[in-house]
């Protein structure tokens, strides 16, 4: 039970994250709304956010950030951080691209709900 | 298919990805237990190397900085792109004056209130913005969190006022010339270290002082135009997609539903 | 120069597309086209060039002058050889050629397309050069959102949006595979160089390799459009405006192979060598199943571009046999076989795009005897379909034969009748539209109707009386180049020798880490070519038998009506899955990861 218990909090992070990728290709997958369905993948976009950042992690470490702390104390991996954070903004972005497809979906087809949007078929 | 048949097919589908998933987070070493070594080597060498306290910055602009330059694009194209899908139609008509509408509500008129809080909050916000821009090599900030709040602003405006304020607030012109300049800037800046018989993208300007606002040499330079770049680009967005739903539109479709 | 040139392939295209942003609608369209023109045949010129000199050794650039400290990799590089290289220069070749053919094209939005283009071309050539696995995931994307925006490009049909969107969102789910991929392979190594990766890695090849080599391998085969993660190329394709269609069947979508093969020989080489057979095996099967589906589907079609996207589906299965093969000759052959490949679909989609602008549709049963006076765009079909089918002395005729010659030492040479059957179908398809367009022939009503979605297309330029210079040389020109790529002194040879060394993980290790000196490769010697040419004549002489059946009248006629009529009945099914809906897309997407990972999981542990 413990070994159990152990084994789940080394993991928590990362199982979340798993979870959240696959409740987000859910989420697209049954969707009846095409905003909805971009929100689904800003949630599948998050679960590799928890992904790289859970790997980075070090316990009783500090931030990067050494202006108030001697260089040489244990910190934190600034590369995931940093990655992340450029791709947050630049994947909103192209969150924006897709909901302007979106508003012109509705536009020319009438409709938001991919059920009506099947005019690509055969 | 039909919504059962496709909601099986996922289910099946998905529970197999997660288990193969989770196999595979199962080899990693805990959280907590991060093994090295390229984080650690950055946070040994940022403050000699290039005199900036903040690791996080450094690598964004320096160490991985092609990485970055690249992603300065991606944002660059899909605000282009977005501009491309939501420009102005053949037979579209501009709406004037231009008024925020919603289908079956009456919208109440701002009060006065809301338009002196938004008022007072512009300075702050912009100078919050330039001064997380500025101290990106110093402190957690830097080009792309600074251009984000900085962006913030004409949203405040059109927030607690109306289009018309953020119409006069923004330009369209200036804000597209400035994401270009804010975006070729970082490509021409590599591209100098060049002309100084250095790779691309390597650091040409004196590193200055350790916790000075201008040090670190192009991190600096690098992060403010990414500020612009950024805090431009999103301008932009606003205002193509404001004009979309707002002045565009169709002829014989006066009381269109937005989505 | 030494320091500008590995570098320029992608700064020169970003500097002029901000530069064309910022002067949007103030400079005169012609000065866009060539400074366009121009910024594209400077990358094309600088990745031959490199190409040249990497086939001496592999060329290592670090950015920002960050060498790698201890061993350990701290700053990104591009790693340049010869294909890579290669394939960024033929992804230069395509822009400039797309630049020429929209002159006529995209008169309402000022700059922008150049703008878009320039990015695409920078993210090709990025993604083509580089050596760093998170730097690879970055030009991905750019290459996708630029992709995205130029497909949904006709706003004013209902059409593009969606094809656009099904493109975007299975794209956006493949990158972040490959993205998750990434993550894994950090968390255990602390590494994103290629090298210093695969270095680490060393052989272990527990549940976190093989989830990250199947997690990153999917996401880039999303993008290469291989079955079940095929649906989006056939809508995309479908609606976006002719010039972006040549890039995405002649390179984006082969650049997604590129990536697998990139990754697989300087990643996991080393931790998967001893399972070489297995890993043959499934890609084999996936490939053969892509192959198929394609050129059935390609057959089935009315609407031209679509049945063009479908070709490119079957044909990527078949580039996909060959990467599986995983030895150097086949890898060569896969080399010349994208290059052969990637003309012949670029010429053929621009001679779809003159059909839409001279006759106003691209429907194959509305354009019936329509093309009679501009009959030189169907006789340049005719004669592209003969490479389809690898008829000598296309390059695809000079792949197939290096491919199908490291098949037989590896005892899957019944792999060259799938080659042959899905040459054979989608070059009859080419053939049976050429022949409807020009002549006339064939049946006046189709009786697999039933399930039709969109069939046509709405104009893209103002049409004209006459077929412009611009849009005609250029598809000759890919045509004639499509066959004096067989005639190129030793391309056989110096291909081998690129492969040997692509596959070299040992040597790519030593190079980028330690700058170690390359190894001597021996000559390989070269296989007759007698095969290829009997395997290419009987194929493209079925090819003509198949479509003939089609079209013209003969004795046979009722049996053979009844005939398709049946085989039509039985690809329903098949057709019905297709449906357009994002949703099934995506659920297909999910099965396929999860069947692949499946099966590696099970031989692997």
């Amino acid at each position: 039970m413990n070994h159990l218990a152990g084994e789940l909090f080394r993991m928590l992070p990362f199982i979340v994250a798993a979870w959240l990728f696959v409740v987000g290709l859910y989420g697209i997958v049954t969707s009846r709304h095409l905003v909805h369905l971009i929100m689904c993948l800003v949630v599948v976009q998050s679960s590799t956010y928890l992904l790289l950042l859970g790997v980075g992690y070090k316990f009783g470490a500090a931030a990067p950030i050494f202006v108030d702390i001697p260089v040489g104390t244990p910190a934190v991996d600034p590369v995931t951080h940093a990655l992340m954070l450029t791709d947050i903004v630049v994947e909103a972005t192209v969150m924006a691209l897709l909901l302007a497809l979106a508003i012109q979906a509705e536009e020319r087809a009438g409709s938001v709900d991919p059920e009506q949007l099947r005019i690509m078929r055969g | 298919m039909n919504h059962q048949m496709r909601t099986a097919l996922f289910l099946a589908g998905g529970l197999g990805f997660f288990c193969f998933y989770l196999w595979g987070l199962h080899g990693l070493p805990g959280f907590g237990h991060y093994p090295g070594p390229y984080g650690d080597i950055i946070n040994a060498l940022t403050v000699y190397q290039r005199h900036a306290t903040d690791a996080v910055t450094a690598v964004n602009f320096d160490y991985r900085g092609f990485d970055t330059l690249g992603e300065e694009f991606i944002l660059f194209t899909s605000v282009m792109g977005a501009n491309l899908l939501l420009r102005k139609q053949k037979d579209d008509r501009e709406e004037d004056p231009p008024l925020d509408r919603a289908d079956g509500r009456i919208v109440p008129p701002t009060s006065d209130a809301i338009r002196v809080a938004g008022l007072a909050l512009v300075v702050p916000i912009v100078v919050f913005g330039l001064y997380t821009v500025a101290h990106g090599q110093l402190t957690p900030g830097g080009g792309f969190q600074g251009g984000v709040i900085l962006a913030s602003m004409p949203l405040i405006i059109y927030l607690c006022g109306d289009y018309n304020a953020f119409d006069r607030v923004t330009s369209h012109l200036l804000s597209e010339i400035a994401e270009a300049v804010g975006a070729g800037g970082y490509a021409v800046t590599g591209v100098i270290a060049i002309f100084f018989g250095l790779p691309f993208l390597t650091n040409f300007i004196p590193l200055g002082q350790t916790g000075d606002v201008l040090s670190s040499g192009t991190i600096f330079v690098i992060s403010v135009l990414t500020g612009i770049e950024v805090a431009a680009g999103l301008v932009v967005l606003m205002i193509s997609f404001f004009a979309q739903a707002l002045v565009y539109r169709k002829p014989g479709n006066e009381n269109r539903r937005l989505p | 120069m030494n320091n500008f040139l590995p570098a320029s392939p992608v700064a020169v295209p970003l500097i002029v597309a901000a530069l064309l942003a910022a002067v949007n609608r103030h400079i005169p369209r012609r000065i866009a086209d060539a400074l366009a023109i121009a910024a594209s045949s400077w990358c094309l010129l600088a990745c031959l060039f490199l190409m040249i000199r990497s086939s001496h050794g592999l060329i290592v650039y670090w950015m920002g002058g960050w060498y790698p400290f201890n061993g350990a990799a701290i700053g990104i590089s591009f790693a340049i050889d010869p294909l890579g290289a290669g394939a960024a220069a033929f992804a230069s070749f395509l822009v400039v050629v797309s630049f020429i053919f929209s002159a006529h094209y995209f008169d309402s939005i000022g700059t922008l397309f150049h703008v878009l283009m320039l990015a695409f071309l920078a993210a090709m050539c990025g993604f083509s050069l580089t050596g760093d696995l998170f730097n690879l995931f970055v030009f991905f994307e750019l290459m996708s959102a630029a992709a995205f925006a130029l497909c949904g490009y006709k706003t004013e049909e209902s059409g593009p949006i969606q094809g656009a969107l099904n493109f975007a969102i299975t794209n956006t789910i493949g990158a972040f595979l490959v993205l998750s991929g990434v993550g894994l392979l950090y968390g255990r190594t602390g590494a994103l160089n290629m090298a210093q990766i695969g270095k680490s890695l060393g052989q272990t090849h527990d549940g976190l390799v093989v989830a990250a080599f199947v997690m990153i391998t999917c996401g880039f085969l999303v993008k290469a459009a291989v079955v079940p993660f095929h649906f989006w190329l056939a809508d995309a394709h479908a609606v976006a405006p002719t010039p972006v269609c040549i890039l995405f069947s002649g390179i984006m979508v082969e650049l997604g192979l590129y990536a697998v093969a990139r990754v697989y020989w300087t990643v996991f080489h080393g931790a998967l060598a001893e399972f070489e057979a297995q890993t043959r095996l499934i890609f084999v099967s996936v490939g053969v199943l892509t192959a198929l589906v394609g050129a059935f589907m390609c057959f089935a079609q009315r609407h031209i571009k679509r049945l063009l996207a479908y070709s490119t589906i079957s044909h990527t299965g078949l580039m996909l046999i060959a990467f599986a093969l995983l030895t150097h000759g086949a890898l060569a052959g896969l080399a010349l076989y994208v290059l052969g490949h990637g003309l012949l679909k670029a010429a053929l989609f621009l001679s779809a795009g003159m059909l839409l602008h001279h006759l106003g549709s691209i429907d194959e049963l509305k354009l019936r005897g329509k093309g009679r006076d501009a009959i030189r765009v169907p006789v340049l079909m005719l004669l592209l379909a003969l490479g389809l089918s690898g008829a000598p002395p296309y390059g695809t005729f000079l792949g197939e034969g290096m491919i199908d010659d490291a098949a037989k030492t590896l005892h899957y040479s019944w792999i060259s009748y799938v080659f042959m059957l899905a040459g054979i179908i989608t070059a009859a398809a080419v053939l049976r539209v050429a022949g409807r367009v020009c002549f006339g022939w064939g049946d006046d009503l189709d009786r697999s109707q039933q399930e039709e979605g969109e069939t046509d297309e709405g104009r893209e330029t103002s049409g004209g009386p006459d077929i412009p210079a611009t849009m005609f040389i250029p598809t000759l020109v890919l045509l004639l180049l499509g066959i004096a790529m067989c005639f190129i002194p030793g391309i056989r040879t110096r291909t081998q020798m690129a492969a040997m060394a692509f596959t070299d993980q040992a040597a790519y290790q030593q190079k980028v880490l330690e700058h170690a000196s390359p190894p001597n490769y021996e000559t390989p010697p070269q296989e007759s070519l007698v095969p290829g040419m009997v395997r290419g004549g009987i194929s493209t002489l079925l090819a003509f038998l198949i479509a003939g059946l089609v079209l013209l009248p003969h004795p046979f006629r009722r049996g053979i009506a009844g005939f398709s009529g049946g085989v039509s009945f039985i690809l329903r099914p098949l057709r019905l899955l297709h449906s357009g809906h994002i949703g099934d897309y995506v659920a297909w997407l999910t099965a396929g990861v999860a069947v692949i990972g499946g099966l590696f999981a099970y031989v692997i542990h």
